[in-house]
């Protein structure tokens, strides 16, 4: 696997750039990333990525946009609205987590 | 007398039910609970648009379990775990020892704003995911002559990843033949972020739609259907306007697993990977798509994850340890139209890859590449499995995966 380094911080990725290992992930290393990306990590843009973190530690998978409406309340729209374009790669990216397909 | 109950009597609860009745002794009764007789040959619903007859995809339910097995037909209406019973809609009680939920997976259109009411309509939105709705797109793309196809999946996962995409290559051969594939624009539409879930399948995959002049509209999350207004709205705004939208609604559980408080968001129930066995109920076991494995639904899946469970649940039910780790193994292969097909082969760890499958008998088959060899050999899947796979006969195929033949592409 390949290995990042960001502002002084060495990460492994995957072929596509997403963390593999979930716990060398924090905030302040989603801040980081999320300039590459152009958007800046408020409040707002911070709330999904935290639901993300707590659901997958204990479902063991990304949660999927329709999930993160069902349960995490907010809403796909939203999600859209506040990362425009890819927001399940995005977020999952943000997040330290692995791509949200878990499927073949 | 011990119980074993089984829900779902279609590809992993025939199976099940088959290879059990003869490891389990005569202490053991096997019952087999469906909502109805039809066992539906699920593959043949991609080509009833085309070639395929309705009614040869339907064969009696009863006939295909073994003796010893008992058939009841009724709907399950709640499990109750605690009790060990499940309830039916018509007020019947079953009571088990052991359970197996085989309950499948259906399309929820209800889930995308206006596809339902579009659906409806039979009109110029369609699916193929229940045999009525194959056999009005086959009405309909005889009809269809001129104007913009989308062949389109709303979200993942979806019974069979790959079959929406073998829709594309055989529509597109469809228009071919007819001679009038200039006057139909084919767009294959989906909400990944290529033609496929997996980076090597996905390239080659997207490379045959290139070859084939159907366009590519990647990363669409559908919001609505307008079925009136005869466009698919996403999420980010885009439109795409159509005048026959094939779509593959998003799937999920059966209803009574949501309502018993099994499932998860989306109703299908949480096991443990590797052996299928409930994570809440160690008493309840899950095969095929009604499960939340992280693969492929895929009569494939079942058929492998059948075979492991075997033996995991002999040990289960004698207080053993579980043998047996199911590695997420399935094999399919994928129709790419002109009389061919592609075959991929693939388990949790290891994605699709190219190289060479070794098959017995017919020699090996070309892996992610269209072949003759391949077509053939889908269609003659049909024959297994009713002749071979149904009644519990091992196939020449391994369980587990094999390295042995695949590469991956250069860097």
């Amino acid at each position: 696997m390949p290995t990042n380094t960001l502002n002084g911080r060495t990460f492994e990725v995957d072929a596509e750039g997403f963390l593999t290992r979930r716990d060398d992930w924090d905030e302040e290393l989603a801040q980081d990333l999320a300039a590459f990306i152009g958007v800046e990590l408020d409040e707002p843009h911070l709330a999904p990525l935290r639901f993300m973190r707590e659901d997958s530690a204990t479902t063991g998978v990304t949660p999927t946009l329709r999930r993160m409406q069902s349960v995490g309340g907010f809403t796909v729209k939203d999600l859209f609205a506040l990362y425009p374009g890819k927001p399940a790669k995005k977020m999952a990216w943000l997040a330290g987590l692995p791509k949200p397909v878990g499927c073949v | 007398m011990r119980k074993l109950l089984i829900l779902g009597a279609g590809t992993a609860g025939t199976m099940a039910a088959n290879h059990l009745r003869t490891k389990l002794g005569t202490d053991w009764t096997i019952t087999v609970v469906d909502r109805d007789r039809g066992h539906h040959y699920q593959p043949g619903y991609l080509f009833v648009p085309f070639w395929m007859e309705p009614e040869r995809v339907v064969r009696d339910r009863v006939p295909l379990l073994a003796d010893g097995v008992t058939f009841v037909e009724g709907q399950v209406a709640l499990v109750r775990p605690e009790h060990r019973r499940v309830e039916l809609a018509d007020g019947r009680v079953l009571d088990y020892d052991w359970l197996v939920i085989a309950s499948g997976t259906r399309p929820d259109p209800s889930l995308v704003e206006g596809m339902a009411e579009a659906l409806a309509g039979k009109d110029a939105v369609h699916h193929f995911y229940t045999l009525d709705a194959a056999t009005a797109l086959r009405d309909a793309l005889a009809r269809f002559d001129r104007g913009r196809l989308l062949v389109h999946v709303s979200e993942m996962p979806i019974k069979c990843p790959v079959a929406p995409l073998e829709f594309v290559f055989l529509v597109e051969d469809h228009y071919r033949k007819r001679g009038i594939r200039h006057q139909v624009d084919i767009t294959y539409v989906t909400p990944l972020d290529g033609a496929f879930t997996k980076p090597v399948a996905s390239e080659a995959l997207g490379g045959l739609l290139k070859d084939r002049s159907i366009r590519l509209a990647p990363d669409f999350a559908a919001e609505r259907v307008d079925g009136p207004g005869r466009r698919l709205v996403a999420y980010d705004g885009r439109e795409l306007s159509f005048d026959l939208l094939v779509t593959v609604p998003p799937n999920v559980g059966q209803q009574f697993v949501m309502d018993s408080g099994l499932g998860n968001d989306a109703g299908f129930v949480p096991v443990d990977k590797h052996t299928l066995r409930s994570v809440e109920h160690e008493r309840i076991f899950v095969l095929g798509d009604a499960s939340d494995i992280p693969t492929s639904k895929a009569g494939s899946v079942a058929h492998f994850a059948t075979e492991t469970f075997i033996d995991n649940f002999l040990a289960a039910v004698d207080g053993r340890p579980l043998p047996n780790v199911f590695d997420g193994h399935a094999n399919c292969f994928i129709e790419s139209g002109r009389g061919q097909a592609m075959l991929l082969d693939f388990n949790y760890d290891t994605e699709p890859l190219l190289g060479s499958f070794p098959a017995p008998v017919v020699g090996p088959m070309a892996l992610l590449k269209p072949s003759r060899v391949n077509h053939l050999g889908k269609l003659a899947f049909e024959q297994i499995y009713w002749r071979m796979l149904l009644p519990g006969h091992r196939l020449p195929v391994p369980t587990a995966m094999s390295m042995a033949g695949k590469r991956r592409p250069k860097e």
